[in-house]
């Protein structure tokens, strides 16, 4: 046990997630107290020793379905009622000896039922609700359609796709809400039946992905498979690169991350070195001493906040990154004079109206796309015109005060520079900052042309993730 | 060489005569025990519960508002039969409010009362001893809860709220189960106090503090498990209208809300439907009531919208 118990950390660890020494002996002493055979209370107890903030615990179930899965034929006949978090434990007999499919880790094809009659009992499965049906149809499907190949180091996504398609899901939706939709005249009925069948559908799938990952576990071992399913944490996720789902992912770390960061900037600025003593309050305390000034007095601190420029691309290929950090800014502007965005393409606009009044920095950026005036020829971002124009219209704005973050790229698809502009935005602003989402090894290769602006920024930083991000904004403040 | 029972050890460390007695036999027991206090844990819950009995570590509870991490707490309390001490954090909590402070008036009391005609350096010396005795002091919650001869459940209630020094005034208590007082000495805990803290997660707290205790989520509950929470603690309501609730409740919870309800509000919503005399949810009915919960406008009418407003098309 302790032996896969340091493994096992080890995987957290190459995860992202931090499990200090400390936390390791509690994990240790704490499986010595619990019934190991009980997989829910083992995943329960594991959890509570090694992972110290919700957001890790995704990333935690993952490992331990591959970690704590079932090794074997034998020990699954015995487990296999702990599965599902344990809900179902009177579901072993039925289910547990026929779930895992005859045709385990080969071609798919060679099962008993028909599509047919897979599809109808998944369809009795969903409709009533019944888990042990549901397993079983799970594993029917996987051994059926997914077409596992032995010794293959995948993650078991691409099973998971080929087992979703084969089972036309959309057609299963419409015929459980067909089952349902006679019952409810009102609006709410009829929304509640369907949230109903999305989450069961749900529960489906990610029934499907467990049963591919335990025979994936079963084929190649924990170890190797762990490496391929690992995923990084939210914050550390590369914004450029990420699909759909990591996106959503993105979306929901972003608002409180957002949220954190305000908290912790308004503290700080509260708790700043003291101002000036203030004489005049010195005076009148010191009255109750006999004018001698014992206790000073100070002002209150009054830091000069900075104002903001942002100057976006929010062209295809980095706008999730503008977007992302636009929302920063603007959740935290109350720790800035003020705020002013602008994005651009090849044409510039000032987005700033947008986000005033509106509480959500959110929906301000979701409207972005829609009202902003960015494209004035092809459509490729084009930096230089950008600057021109951001120069032309605003430089006369920009003081001493003024602080100009840059995002984008520098992609500029072999237009011109004209980086004598930013060289007199820098001579006009406090400081000039540029946020690439590339990682450093790709600046400067193909048309990226950082190194012509470098010159004039006093910073060009690399910030691909939340992360990244975070720090920065949380510097700037 | 055989490892120490972790109870065992604390108890060794603190002096106590015997080994406390282990408060739940296991899960299953916590979970029953809580539910006969109205409390419906589930497997996750239950666990950590036994875990911090038996390993005598304090649990930090997080999760969103309203989701039963304060509740949690009593229910533990009320279960074994111990007296609650809450101390509720906020920014600006001190060592004073938190700990102890001296109650200097009293001291004063003491000095002018005792003091007699010409006394000389010994008898100072005797009083300054006197002076910084327990009987001057004023415990504030953590202390009491260390120095309590009574069964004790300490609930330190968002502990994300005070600043990071003050987190650290906590730290000796969490590990060692003791106060350090320069005047006094330390004083140790004469039992194993049960000790929560909750968290709505405004702020990271520190490493120290999220090491030394058992860390437990407490999401919002599944729809099967919501609706025997309202079925626990609304009387006089149906099944199938605590089944409805439960769901609209889940659907609430997957548009994006600003503040999406929380347990407590869906219980608000399921008494109010029950005074109402409702046995199942309309369109009209949920339009007038889900002012109880959500709690702004522009989510209410989102929600109006979203769920009310218009047929959704299949698919």
């Amino acid at each position: 046990m302790l032996n896969i118990l340091g493994d096992f950390i080890g995987e957290l660890r190459a995860a992202g997630i931090p499990v200090s020494m400390s936390e390791h002996v509690d994990a240790a002493r704490a499986v010595e107290v619990i019934d190991l055979g009980d997989r829910s209370l083992l995943r329960a107890t594991l959890g509570a020793t090694l992972v110290k903030d919700g957001d890790h615990l995704p990333v935690f179930n993952t490992a331990f379905d591959v970690y704590f899965s079932i090794r074997s034929r034998e020990s699954a006949e015995a487990l296999l009622g702990d599965e599902l978090d344990g809900r179902e434990r009177d579901g072993d007999g039925a289910a547990g000896a026929t779930g895992p499919g005859q045709s385990r880790g080969e071609g798919g094809g060679s099962t008993s039922m028909s599509a047919q009659e897979l599809a109808d009992l998944l369809f009795r499965a969903l409709r009533d609700g019944d888990p042990d049906a549901m397993r079983f149809g799970a594993a029917e499907a996987v051994s059926r359609y997914a077409g596992m190949e032995p010794g293959r180091p995948v993650g078991g996504t691409y099973y998971l796709y080929r087992t979703l398609r084969n089972l036309e899901l959309e057609a299963l939706e419409q015929r459980l809400l067909a089952g349902t939709l006679g019952d409810h005249p009102d609006h709410l009925g009829e929304r509640l039946a369907h949230d109903e069948v999305t989450s069961r559908i749900e529960r489906l799938k990610s029934e499907i992905e467990r049963e591919i990952r335990e025979r994936l576990v079963e084929d190649r071992g924990s170890e190797a498979l762990a490496k391929s399913v690992r995923r990084p944490l939210p914050e550390d996720l590369d914004v450029m690169h990420a699909n759909r789902e990591e996106m959503a992912q993105l979306e929901r770390a972003l608002r409180p991350l957002s949220r954190k960061l305000a908290v912790r900037l308004a503290r700080k600025r509260r708790r700043r070195r003291r101002g000036p003593v203030d004489l005049r309050h010195t005076v009148r305390r010191s009255l109750s001493t006999g004018g001698v000034p014992l206790d000073l007095r100070f002002k209150p601190p009054r830091p000069a906040k900075p104002e903001i420029f942002v100057i976006a691309d929010v062209s295809g290929s980095v706008a999730s990154f503008a977007r992302f950090t636009l929302h920063l800014v603007h959740a935290i502007s109350s720790q800035f004079s003020k705020v002013r965005s602008f994005v651009f393409v090849d044409g510039l606009d000032e987005v700033t109206r947008l986000f005033e009044g509106v509480e959500d920095p959110a929906h301000a950026v979701a409207r972005i796309n829609a009202e902003a005036d960015v494209i004035a020829f092809d459509g490729h971002s084009d930096y230089g015109r950008a600057l021109v124009t951001f120069h032309h219209r605003f430089a006369k704005d920009l003081t001493k005060r003024s602080t100009v973050l840059i995002l984008g790229d520098a992609r500029n698809n072999y237009h011109q520079a004209h980086a004598e502009v930013l060289a007199d935005l820098h001579y006009r602003a406090k400081a000039v900052y540029w946020l690439n989402p590339e990682p450093t090894s790709y600046w400067n290769s193909g048309d990226s042309i950082v190194a012509q602006y470098a010159p004039y920024c006093d910073r060009v930083i690399e910030c691909r993730t939340l992360r990244q991000l975070e720090a920065f904004v949380g510097e700037l403040a | 060489m055989s490892a120490l029972d972790p109870r065992e050890e604390l108890a060794q460390r603190l002096g106590l005569a015997s080994v406390p007695p282990v408060r739940f036999e296991s899960p299953d027991e916590v979970k029953k025990l809580l539910a006969e206090n109205d409390y419906l844990s589930d497997e996750a819950i239950a666990s950590v519960i036994y875990l911090a009995d038996r390993l005598a570590k304090p649990v930090l509870v997080e999760g969103p508002a309203g989701t039963g991490k304060t509740a949690l707490a009593k229910a533990v309390a009320d279960s074994i039969g111990a007296r609650l001490i809450r101390l509720q954090c906020y920014e600006g909590l001190d060592e004073s409010k938190a700990l102890y402070e001296w109650n200097y008036r009293k001291q004063l009391l003491r000095i002018q009362a005792g003091r007699p005609e010409g006394a000389g350096s010994e008898e100072w010396h005797h009083l300054e001893e006197d002076i910084f005795a327990e009987e001057f002091m004023l415990t504030r919650p953590l202390l009491e809860a260390i120095s309590a001869s009574d069964p004790v459940v300490l609930l330190i209630d968002e502990v994300d709220r005070v600043e990071l020094e003050t987190e650290a005034l906590m730290l000796e208590i969490l590990s060692e189960y003791q106060v350090s007082i320069p005047e006094l000495g330390t004083i140790r805990a004469k039992q194993i106090p049960m000790v929560f803290l909750t968290s709505n997660n405004t702020r990271e707290l520190s490493e120290a503090l999220k090491r030394r205790c058992l860390y437990l989520y407490v999401g919002y509950p599944s729809v099967e498990r919501e609706r025997d929470i309202i079925l626990s603690r609304v009387p006089g309501i149906s099944s199938a209208l605590a089944e409805q609730i439960a769901q609209v409740v889940r659907s609430l919870r997957s548009i994006d809300l600003k503040k999406a309800p929380s347990v407590s509000e869906t219980l608000d919503w399921a008494r109010t439907l029950v005074v109402l005399g409702r046995s199942e949810i309309g369109d009209e009915d949920a339009a007038a009531t889900l002012h109880i919960l959500l709690k702004y406008q522009s989510d209410i009418e989102r929600a109006t919208k979203e769920l009310l407003g218009r047929s959704r098309p299949v698919a």
